[in-house]
């Protein structure tokens, strides 16, 4: 929908808000607005994961009519959240550990649903469970591995910051080539992480031909939205990979989250699509397409890129990463591409 | 009903009479025949209004089972070994958060060397992990604890392992007497939680603790660990009374009137023993067995009383701890503390070494004979397998026979 949007605030690439009809705004507040998660909580300033979590959160709430519940792996958003005796959640919230919130989420599922139909109740809660990239691409991975592959009716939610923040901002597998963490120093011949690492999780997610898979971030907090909703309109597993700068970790100015989120998208170096049983069904075109030293300028963890002793080579191959993510997935052109589908999705679509 | 069939069958048929709400399962030996004897339950609708889930580890099987009774359900999972170490901060968490599930843990060997025969070395390296840990003595005591455990473990708000020999009673078949489920419904009422994740209350559970109240939260562990004392005894006295069984229980004595010596065994062993203790007596040896049912809770007081004025005990133990000595004796020392009881530890049965009725027989005849000169003997040790390694590489050689702790530092410095 907001593909067809042409015009955008000078110098931001924003989407001017009050220039769209009032059903495309963006509502920072409102009276209906669910809250699920409420101020208070101990958050940094300009906390990506944070509003990540308050807009996916509050548009599952008012998709399920309130009935949802939420489980969270060990990390910031968990942390910061609820500090005994403190909470910051409005809705029924558990955390067990770092590495299970989606086998907590699948347990958590099959209880609601059991507890429903003995009650003769026709709609059990539905369930999110939330972590890291590093609960999620590492530690968690196999628990959510296993939760796609029984097709458990659970929405995980990824809020990927690139790097383990809550523990000091070391390199998980969602940290991008030369990036800078306290386990992939800027010392030796090549600073930052390493090249040649890494894994794609939406793109696994979809492999498992899973109902719905979609990314997203905080520079389009209505595609979010959407996203959150359009998911919950799904019985089964279901993912979502949200971009969330954070400011602390990837040396970003605080009042910079949602512009770097943006750049992320404009530069073609976060891919914003979504996909149902494995096959992409829409993806976020590039308004204004930024080049890569734009995005990276931006942040303290790429400085040995930006200045007087960058090595141009490493920023020529972060451009070629944008430019083959920009041509895989048709960030520019009018096409959706088309990749192979798991035939577990065909199995999948034809069971509901 | 009296039927004549696997232990693990019967198990499965215990769980299923308690009416779980939610069953994971991820195989591993020698558990495995439970969990596929429930999920035929569950497909075959003999057990109704159940989800059974197959996980892909074990650390699912026990994050799916903390899900599922965070949302209120009863929940069963069962376990070995390495997939019992693999759940372990699972272990943890499901304690912490107060939550009852019952699990079974078919007590099998640790690796490596990796071993599939039984021993303890599996439940009882959980031993300060905050899960009651009752263990059976037979399959009819499998399937009478299980169906207490339930019970139990809602009404003291932890979770409890039920600890069941692998193979020797797993696989053993047997004439079990299965309780109706009529009988069960009436000693177990359906899953009311006292506190769990719903939409009407919504309350926020595993919230991060500091050290203003950590002390506090472990001290109320604690607590209810004590309560756990009296509930398996309570919950024990109306089961029997209800079925006419003699399963459950702290502990259970045999033949301890104006024994000489006492022997503390938990599990399978007991059986053997019992046997063995009844040839001795023919011969005018009178040997009594405590067969310790529940590990976790420990029962000090119980064990002191049976014990009584009994000058020698010994603790058969199937597992120790690596550079420490036994795991029972201690407690038990503990238990007669100021008394001029003595305690050993004798290690026998470890990874599937049988415990024979000679076995017994030698440790009793052994132990009167004061042989025994140690708190830590190695009983059933085979000095030339021993031998056939040190000797070659080192030089070093043990005797026949049963080795003790200062023999193993001895040989190290010779």
């Amino acid at each position: 929908m907001l593909e067809q949007i042409k015009f955008y605030q000078t110098g931001s690439n924003t989407v001017g808000n009050r220039l769209l009809n009032p059903a495309m705004r963006t509502i920072q507040a409102s009276t209906d607005r669910p809250n699920g998660l409420i101020s208070g909580h101990r958050a940094c300033q300009g906390c990506g994961e944070a509003l990540g979590a308050r807009y996916a959160i509050d548009a599952a709430l008012k998709a399920t009519n309130g009935q949802l519940m939420v489980v969270n792996a060990t990390g910031c958003l968990e942390v910061f959240s609820t500090p005994y005796p403190e909470s910051a959640w409005k809705l029924p919230w558990v955390h067990s550990l770092f590495g299970n919130a989606a086998a907590v989420g699948s347990g958590l599922a099959a209880a609601a649903q059991v507890l429903a139909k003995r009650n003769g109740d026709a709609n059990a809660p539905r369930i999110i469970a939330q972590g890291g990239d590093g609960g999620t691409t590492d530690i968690g991975f196999g628990a959510l591995s296993g939760m796609f592959d029984r097709n458990d009716d659970v929405l995980y939610i990824c809020y990927d910051n690139e790097a383990y923040m809550n523990t000091g901002v070391q390199r998980s597998s969602a940290t991008p080539p030369s990036a800078r963490t306290a386990t992939t120093q800027l010392v030796g011949d090549h600073p930052g992480a390493d090249w040649g690492k890494g894994k794609d999780l939406p793109l696994i997610a979809m492999a498992h031909g899973i109902p719905y898979v979609a990314t997203a971030t905080v520079a389009d907090l209505r595609d979010l939205e959407n996203k959150v909703t359009k998911a919950m309109s799904f019985h089964g597993a279901r993912y979502i990979q949200i971009l969330v700068p954070c400011p602390l970790g990837w040396g970003l100015a605080s009042n910079s989250t949602v512009s770097a989120a943006r750049m992320a998208m404009e530069t073609g170096f976060f891919p914003v699509y979504e996909a149902e049983y494995g096959k992409i069904t829409s993806v976020r075109k590039i308004r204004q397409k930024q080049p890569v030293l734009n995005y990276l300028k931006m942040q303290r963890r790429y400085a040995h890129l930006t200045g007087k002793k960058a090595d141009p080579n490493v920023v020529a191959r972060l451009q070629a990463l944008c430019d083959a993510n920009i041509k895989n997935f048709g960030l520019l052109g009018d096409d959706e591409p088309n990749a192979p589908v798991a035939i577990q999705a065909y199995e999948r679509s034809q069971a509901v | 009903m009296l039927e004549q069939i696997e232990g693990s069958l019967g198990v499965a048929k215990a769980v299923a009479l308690c009416r779980p709400g939610v069953v994971c399962a991820y195989p591993i030996s020698p558990q495995t025949h439970i969990v596929e004897n429930l999920g035929k339950f569950v497909k075959n609708g003999e057990l109704k209004d159940c989800d059974f889930l197959n996980v892909e580890s074990e650390f699912s099987a026990i994050s799916v089972s903390i899900g599922s009774e965070v949302g209120g359900a009863r929940t069963y999972t069962a376990t070995a070994s390495q997939g019992l170490l693999f759940m372990t901060e699972g272990i943890y968490s499901a304690s912490g958060l107060g939550l009852p599930i019952v699990m079974t843990v078919a007590s099998r060997a640790i690796g490596g060397p990796i071993n599939i025969w039984n021993d303890h070395s599996d439940s009882l390296s959980q031993r300060d992990s905050g899960w009651l840990q009752l263990f059976c003595e037979s399959n009819q005591d499998a399937v009478d604890t299980h169906i207490m455990a339930f019970k139990i473990a809602e009404k003291v708000g932890l979770p409890v392992m039920v600890c069941m020999d692998g193979f020797v009673l797993t696989h053993a078949f047997e004439r079990l007497d299965i309780p109706s489920q009529e009988t069960v419904d009436k000693f177990l009422k359906p899953y009311e939680p006292k506190e769990y994740l719903n939409t009407k209350e919504p309350v926020s559970i595993g919230a991060m603790v500091g050290p203003e109240a950590f002390t506090e939260v472990r001290l109320l562990q604690q607590r209810k660990m004590a309560k756990a004392l009296d509930v398996i005894e309570e919950v024990t006295k109306e089961y029997r009374e209800l079925t006419g069984s003699k399963s459950g229980g702290l502990l259970d004595c045999y033949n301890c009137e104006n024994a000489d010596l006492k022997l503390i065994i938990l599990g399978s062993t007991v059986g053997t023993a019992k046997d063995e203790i009844d040839r001795l007596k023919a011969e005018g040896i009178n040997v009594g067995i405590i067969s310790l049912k529940s590990f976790r809770p420990f029962p000090y007081a119980a064990i002191k009383e049976a014990i009584g004025d009994t000058k020698q005990v010994i603790c058969v133990e199937r597992a120790f701890s690596f550079g420490a000595r036994g795991i029972i004796c201690p407690e038990v020392k503990r238990a007669v503390e100021g008394t001029s009881c003595d305690v050993k530890t004798v290690v026998a049965g470890l990874g599937g070494r049988p415990i024979f009725g000679t076995t017994i027989n030698g440790i009793v005849k052994d132990a009167l004979a004061g042989k025994f000169t140690e708190e830590f003997t190695f009983f059933d040790v085979n000095a030339d397998v021993l031998n056939s390694y040190t000797q070659k590489h080192e030089g070093v050689t043990f005797n026949k026979g049963p080795i003790n702790q200062s023999a193993i530092e001895k040989s190290v410095k010779a």
